[in-house]
């Protein structure tokens, strides 16, 4: 089953798939902080879409589709155009370089993020692991 | 999309002359007390006297620079108002003189703060000389800057595109007196640059070219630098060359082996660039398991192998620890005269540290956890990976 990219199913997916992942566990074993991801419109996809992904001690706390940014709050908020955000999924964008060159911006303290690089890239391992379906 | 950065770069012998031409009124020279000692020092102020730049000389660096001291230099730039700051020496001073020259411009940010996503607005009160001593760290070019926190025992990697020097003076000279060790360890910092640089996954077609010229370079003059100091042919390859993987990695990226000489230098005082190449094997043998093809490439660029995949690879990593036996370098940590004991003691925080380094997001293969730990183990008693 193909999960549709931004849902709610596929945030809860990307939750899960890190809950199994003994490599994130053990990667961001103190990490404390919640993500809110905006997907923002371009030319292949219309909406803005806000998915909320709670971290805490190397667990997902659980994952939602925010219908804001403020609905509920979070440390670190992620914003990046629909096409970026598919090629951070496909693996053709790293996320470090993305932000280095403003494809993908970043509210929140970036030196804590940078302390945990093995983590960030388990969570993007975990989202290349998500059989996804683009919605555009 | 990515971005390639570098300062003018004036090189070959006779390049410190370029300082005579300099315009500006006063230069704040960042460096260590050997160097003042070797009279390195007074012969860079002799030249900025000529071109009629007052001069002060903060000679405070030690190896593997602290933040306490990059905040007493921060004092003395404030003190003394230069509008050129010159970082003259090995990587320490030159990383400490990007630290101070950001810090003197931004008196607001903490040193942790200087990151590659925000705008510094730097050059508003001075500019950025570097000039090495040393053939290997290729910091003159590099904007990383790696200081120190002494409290956690931790390097921190910093750095920002903006805290690239505008200059940097490559003059084979200076390197001419380096003794045979230090000619060694720093051309095997050079070289991990450039095998990294072109193996990482940051690796680009504009930083490949740059790397596979360094690590040539390298291989043909290192062991003649280190066996005749007077070969200042070999030496002006070797400092060429240094300046080359610095563009290289710095433009691309640094990876695995970094990440762990990083924690062995951190935790056990191991010169860098000794402590990175120790590794840089076995990381090949670790990411060529999965990824060999850069590794077999690079080794049959370079005239090493002529086989494809996982042996081209390996060929590149048993060349590699031939170079570093050659020029009387250890090919293992226990050859770098660590103890079992101390290092088994201290293996957990080698491991985490590691792990956390943002330089290990860039192998090929990712370590997990456990893999990193054996790594470790493999590293310290020099046996081949097979995992």
């Amino acid at each position: 089953m193909a999960f549709k990219f931004p849902s709610e199913e596929w945030i809860q997916e990307l939750s899960k798939q890190l809950n199994a992942s003994a490599s994130y566990e053990r990667s961001a074993r103190d990490w404390e902080g919640d993500f809110i991801f905006v997907v923002e419109p371009d030319e292949a996809y219309p909406h803005t879409n806000y998915l909320f992904l709670g971290l805490y001690h190397g667990k997902s706390t659980g994952a939602a589709m925010l219908s804001s940014e403020d609905e509920r709050p979070a440390e670190f908020v992620i914003s990046a155009p629909y096409s970026n955000w598919r090629k951070v999924i496909e693996g053709q964008l790293e996320p470090i370089q993305g932000m280095m060159t403003r494809k993908l911006k970043l509210k929140g303290n970036m030196m804590k993020v940078m302390r945990y690089p093995a983590a960030a890239k388990e969570i993007v391992s975990c989202c290349a692991r998500i059989p996804t379906e683009f919605s555009g | 999309m990515w971005y390639f950065v570098s300062p003018q770069i004036v090189f070959g012998e006779g390049a410190l002359d370029e300082l005579d031409e300099l315009s500006g009124r006063r230069a704040l020279i960042v460096t260590d007390s050997t160097l003042v000692e070797l009279g390195l020092v007074e012969q860079v102020e002799s030249h900025l006297r000529r071109a009629g730049i007052e001069t002060a000389v903060f000679a405070g660096v030690e190896p593997d620079p602290s933040v306490q001291t990059v905040r007493q230099g921060v004092a003395v730039a404030q003190d003394f108002a230069p509008d050129w700051i010159v970082g003259l020496g090995g990587g320490s001073p030159m990383d400490a003189a990007k630290a101070l020259w950001v810090l003197y411009e931004r008196p607001d940010l903490e040193p942790a703060e200087i990151n590659p996503f925000i705008r510094l607005g730097l050059r508003q009160k001075a500019r950025l000389i570097t000039i090495p001593t040393t053939s290997g760290t290729g910091a003159e070019v590099t904007w990383a800057i790696v200081l120190t926190d002494t409290t956690e025992q931790r390097k921190m990697g910093l750095g920002n595109r903006e805290n690239v020097a505008d200059l940097a003076i490559v003059d084979p000279a200076l390197a001419a007196g380096m003794p045979p060790r230090l000619t060694a360890d720093t051309g095997l910092d050079a070289l991990t640059h450039a095998v990294e640089g072109y193996t990482c996954t940051w690796h680009t077609d504009v930083t490949d070219g740059l790397c596979v010229s360094a690590a040539r370079l390298i291989f043909e003059n290192l062991p003649r630098a280190v066996l005749n100091g007077s070969d200042m042919e070999a030496r002006t390859h070797m400092h060429n060359a240094a300046t080359c993987a610095g563009l290289g990695f710095g433009n691309a990226m640094a990876s695995m082996a970094h990440a762990m000489g990083h924690v062995l230098g951190s935790v056990f005082h191991v010169p860098h660039g000794r402590a990175v190449a120790i590794f840089l094997p076995y990381t090949i043998e670790f990411v060529a398991r999965q990824a060999p093809e850069r590794f077999a490439h690079l080794a049959a660029l370079l005239g090493r192998s002529n086989v494809d995949g996982e042996p081209g690879a390996r060929a590149l990593a048993a060349c590699l620890r031939d170079l570093i036996r050659d020029v009387g370098n250890p090919a293992s940590v226990a050859e770098a005269g660590i103890s079992r004991a101390d290092y088994e003691a201290r293996l957990d925080k080698l491991v985490e540290d590691a792990f956390n380094d943002t330089q290990i997001i860039t192998a090929a293969r990712a370590p997990a956890y456990e893999e990193l730990r054996q790594l470790f183990l493999y590293a310290y008693d020099g046996q081949p990976v097979d995992f």
